[in-house]
């Protein structure tokens, strides 16, 4: 073996070395690999430029300004907010367009309120007591979803109230039901005319795009200008964000009806809508209830947040007990939504398989082959009868009506996990007090130097260079357009924060998805297991994530951080591994083949051929941390999202509020071109 | 030809042929093209490309170039080609699934080309039908509603469709599963329900576009005699797509070879096993058992003088596997006939070349 090399040296030898007479042709090549790897070289001499330049004036032209300072724009957008306040009493826009819509929503949920969960004025308890809620929600859930899901609601919802939180819970499932409601109102149909129609598609995509992209902080103040803070305003803000999943899942259900089947039905003179109505929609109906499912964790997770612009419901206890550092009562509120998430997921998703089921044995009973169904529609009488029941009952008597103050479980449960914590706390003091200095002496503290302290113009210049790199001249020219609003909103150093807080924390994310995923990807057994626990996790209504990480980590930007980490976390992973299965398994077992080891597999197979899986995962990483990121303002977080929040509360920083919302969203829209950009390429290489 | 003196065995494919004087099918000049400005590229020099050129040139694919052919009523007709030859194409264009480029078909008098959106919808209604390789059934329905379905997109009263569907089903001999859904059903069940959905509207014309590719050997064969059974007890027209020549001719009528959208021959199975219209159709059917296909009409030799001229007497279009034994026990050569007209004789050696020549290498 030995000398087959040796000789194979010794041929190569004078002809690596190059003839004296080359060198132009030698530079001429390395300029030729340098245009091959323009990307590399240019990505190298960004971050050269960025280091040097910060060495030099870092301090300078950083654009800060203090906590209460306003600029201009800042004016401007106060006199703007005045200028919409005295447009509501004599604008015909408001009076016709806005101001209907908005008493429309708000009398709808008032209305509903009044039924199900706050008095009024004549009456101190709505009109439906404790009991006949109850009653009539289990008897939904049993007609829909069957008899475990009934259990299941019947327990949550009796725990909202030993909680204390009874009010509020129905309350947030009001909220989430209107906009469930009005989303398929809307959304089926724009679904099914983008699956329908080409152009439309083309056309709402970048709309529904935008509105995903969007984090929801940043359109929580233009709305509440609009619609005046309450509900009217909160349930908007959860339709945007929770339209576009319905829409998408609507349309895509419906395009992924097989084509055979779709040219059979054509091949036999099927008009468009009987081909809808009879083909794409039972085809693609399992598909839809999956949309409503998303569309209703969403509308959840929204409504708790929209407490900040006065939305009713479970946020508000949460928001007061964030601002005041209370974990315990945190705590307890944020289980109540956890609760109402896992209930609300379980009840959908066991709806969508009945009515699966109930489609094909419906018919079957008709003919005498299933007694069963018959049975079942006497149980449905019965309940609802005895549903009525409770309603009259809980009407009528005022111990059915309002829910009982004992047994009390929040307030105990309140205690004991602020005990707890505290207990947890002092003894891992140590631990969670290095991890913290660690993580932020070694990249917060670094990385928000380099970006916050250069000079504005390098990092324009910096930022810039890194989109050209990666993801190419479109991603390029939706930077500098971004990068214009942000100094356009006066806030570029705040921004510049912002974005060193979400980069360490998608680093750590896109560490941590990366290690999760390559392995749940390569182990069945490990995918089992862990994907259920990501699947909760992604229910969970983002507020929530700030409580765990508050109690630890008291409030600072370190706390946004593993908060928005555990928030990004699960669906970066879910991404991950299904690159990583998604790689051929005749690659796979070709290159086993050849004696491939676990970690050759995994650096030289698995990862290159789902690379542009796994930059969607970093996309999909970043937007999810820079949504935490700026929720993170109300726990110490700083940064833009800081501003919006102290924009809520002191009307003199409501301009600074609007623009910093601005700003979030020029920054979400520039990190999502990029890794977008760079996924399609690299997916197209 | 007379259909009245014909043997009984092959009676029923000229009866065919001859029954009717306007054609069931008949397609004229019928171009596809597929790619950006598709459309510019007919009536040019370029059009006369082979595939590979304009592609190179234009970025356009030519899928059918410049296909004619007619198809009798009753007739069973088949495409056949390689994937990529643009036979499936062909048939989507009788109907319109894609719009063809250039050129007309014309399906019982009607021109399919011309017709307008509702009058297509009319024509798909009730003049075509069509069994699709992946079955294209609907999952959600059982089969007796997928078997109905064409019924009811024309608006038939439902107890009307379904007794009609329950006849279909029966007839495709799958009695006692109306109420089963397509997954419950094995493929070649599946493709039942797609014959009988075709059927059910009593169309004139049947379309297979590879209706059987996607089952195993042993029920392909079984769904090949399927569709010659039906063929004798319900007599449709049928255009029958296969890249399976043992299919084609087992199948046809006559037989279209399609090389690269363009047709290479057409003709009667022996036409094209005895006749080859060039290398690629030969090295096609070269493996194919030719006293299978071929006809008396392509062994038979005029008499040597002083040859007997008592022997049996057959019919021109006897296929030599049958025609065989009787020719090998006659001591005399058998005298075949077309009609009333003497063509020759075949004797023992005729026979064995045709049989013997395909065992050797």
């Amino acid at each position: 073996m030995s000398t087959v090399t040796s000789a194979r040296e010794r041929k190569a030898g004078p002809a690596v070395k190059p003839p004296a007479s080359s060198t132009e042709a030698r530079s001429a090549s390395v300029l030729s690999t340098l245009r091959r790897q323009w990307r590399r070289t240019l990505l190298v001499a960004v971050v050269l430029l960025w280091v040097v330049l910060w060495a030099v004036l870092h301090g300078t032209q950083t654009l800060e300004i203090g906590g209460a300072d306003k600029t201009d724009v800042h004016l401007w957008l106060n006199s703007v907010r005045d200028a919409f306040d005295s447009a509501r009493t004599n604008s015909a826009f408001f009076e016709y367009v806005v101001q209907p819509i908005t008493d429309g929503v708000n009398g709808l949920v008032t209305f509903l309120q009044s039924l199900f969960s706050q008095g009024t004025a004549t009456r101190p308890v709505p009109q439906v007591g404790w009991l006949g809620v109850v009653a009539l929600l289990a008897w939904l859930t049993f007609t829909f979803a069957g008899i475990r899901s009934m259990i299941l609601v019947a327990v949550c919802v009796l725990l909202f109230g030993f909680f204390g939180y009874w009010q509020q819970s129905i309350d947030t499932l009001i909220v989430t039901f209107v906009t469930v409601v009005l989303c398929a109102v809307v959304g089926l149909p724009l679904g099914i005319w983008m699956a329908r129609s080409k152009r439309a598609s083309s056309v709402l995509t970048p709309v529904l795009d935008l509105m995903q992209t969007l984090p929801s902080f940043a359109y929580l103040a233009p709305l509440a200008l609009v619609f005046g803070i309450g509900p009217a305003a909160a349930i908007v803000t959860t339709i945007i964000y929770s339209l576009p999943p319905l829409v998408r899942i609507t349309e895509h259900g419906i395009r992924n009806v097989s084509p055979t089947t779709l040219e059979a039905v054509t091949s036999m003179g099927g008009t468009a809508w009987q081909t809808l109505v009879k083909v794409q929609l039972p085809m693609a109906r399992r598909t839809i209830v999956v949309g409503i499912n998303q569309c209703t964790m969403a509308a959840l997770s929204m409504a708790t947040i929209a407490a900040l612009i006065n939305g009713p419901g479970l946020g508000q206890p949460v928001l007061q007990s964030l601002q005041s550092l209370d974990v315990g009562g945190a705590f307890v509120s944020g289980l109540a939504i956890v609760l109402m998430a896992v209930m609300l997921d379980r009840t959908t998703t066991a709806a969508s398989e009945r009515s699966v089921v109930a489609a094909r044995f419906q018919k079957r009973s008709r003919s005498g082959l299933m007694p069963g169904p018959k049975r079942r529609v006497t149980i449905v009488t019965i309940g609802a009868v005895l549903a009525g029941v409770a309603v009259y009952l809980s009407h009528s008597y005022l111990a059915l009506a309002q829910f009982p103050a004992s047994p009390d479980l929040g307030s105990p449960l309140a205690s004991a996990v602020s005990n707890a914590t505290q207990w947890v706390v002092n003894t891992f003091a140590g631990f969670t007090g290095w991890l913290k200095d660690t993580v932020t002496a070694a990249l917060v503290d670094p990385l928000q130097s380099l970006l916050a302290q250069a000079p504005w113009w390098v990092m324009v210049i910096v930022l810039l260079g890194v989109a050209l790199a990666l993801g190419g001249l479109r991603a390029a020219a939706v930077t500098v357009v971004c990068e214009a609003v942000i100094l356009g909103t006066g806030l570029w150093n705040e921004s510049m924060k912002t974005l060193a807080t979400t980069l360490v924390a998608t680093l750590l994310v896109i560490v941590a998805a990366m290690a999760l995923g390559v392995w749940m990807g390569r182990s069945k057994i490990v995918d089992s297991a862990i994907r259920p626990i990501l699947d909760a996790l992604q229910t969970i209504p983002s507020f929530v994530y700030l409580v765990p990480a508050l109690a630890l980590f008291g409030p600072t930007r370190f706390t946004a951080i593993i908060a928005a980490f555990c928030y990004g976390v699960p669906i970066a992973t879910k991404l991950v591994a299904d690159g990583i299965r998604g790689v051929s398994p005749v690659t796979v077992e070709a290159s086993e083949s050849m004696g491939t080891t676990s970690w050759q597999m995994i650096s030289k197979v698995q990862l290159p051929m789902s690379r542009s899986a796994v930059v969607l995962a970093a996309n999909q990483g970043l937007l999810y941390v820079l949504s935490m990121v700026v929720v993170g303002g109300l726990v110490g977080g700083g940064g833009l999202g800081y501003l919006v929040v102290a924009g809520f509360s002191q009307s003199q920083l409501f301009g600074k509020g609007l623009a910093a919302g601005i700003a979030i969203t020029a920054l979400g829209v520039m990190l999502d071109r990029i890794t977008k950009y760079t996924a399609a390429r690299l997916g197209r290489d | 030809m007379s259909a009245s003196v014909i043997e009984p065995t092959s009676s029923r494919r000229a009866a065919r042929q001859e029954d009717g004087n306007r054609p069931a099918l008949k397609v004229e000049g019928l171009w596809k093209i597929f790619g950006p400005k598709a459309d510019k590229i007919l009536g040019t020099p370029d059009a006369q490309l082979s595939r590979k050129e304009l592609q190179s040139k234009t970025g356009c694919l030519a899928a059918v170039k410049d296909v004619s052919f007619e198809v009798a009523r009753g007739e069973v007709f088949v495409v056949m080609g390689l994937s990529g030859s643009g036979k499936s194409t062909l048939v989507r264009l009788l109907t319109r699934l894609i719009e063809p480029s250039a050129g007309t078909v014309t399906i019982d008098g009607e021109d399919v080309t011309q017709a307008s959106k509702t009058k297509l919808r009319t024509l798909r209604r009730n003049h075509m039908a069509m069994v699709f390789q992946q079955f294209g059934l609907l999952p959600h329905r059982k089969v007796i509603d997928n078997v109905a379905y064409g019924l009811e997109v024309r608006g038939e009263g439902k107890a009307a469709r379904l007794a009609r569907a329950q006849e279909m089903v029966d007839l495709v001999g799958l009695s006692g599963y109306e109420r089963s859904f397509p997954d419950q059903l094995s493929g070649g069940m599946q493709q039942r329900v797609g014959l009988a959905r075709a059927l059910a509207v009593d169309p004139e014309v049947l379309l297979f576009d590879e209706p059987f590719s996607a089952l195993d050997p042993l029920i392909r064969r079984d769904m090949q005699n399927e569709v010659c059974r039906l063929h004798e007890e319900v007599g449709k027209t049928m255009i029958f797509i296969t890249h399976d020549l043992q299919e084609a001719l087992k199948l046809g009528d006559r037989i279209l070879i399609m090389r690269d959208g363009e047709i290479v021959q057409i003709g009667t199975p022996a036409e094209v096993v005895a006749n080859p219209a060039d290398d690629y159709v030969r090295d096609f059917v070269s493996e194919v058992p030719r006293s299978h296909v071929l006809t008396l009409r392509y062994v038979v030799r005029p008499p040597r003088p002083g040859e007997e001229l008592d022997g049996p007497v057959m019919q021109a279009d006897r296929i030599v596997r049958d025609a065989a034994q009787q020719v090998l026990r006659s001591s005399q050569p058998v005298r075949v006939f077309d009609g009333e007209d003497f063509l020759g004789v075949v004797d023992d050696d005729d026979i064995l070349r045709v049989v013997v020549a395909e065992e050797a290498p």
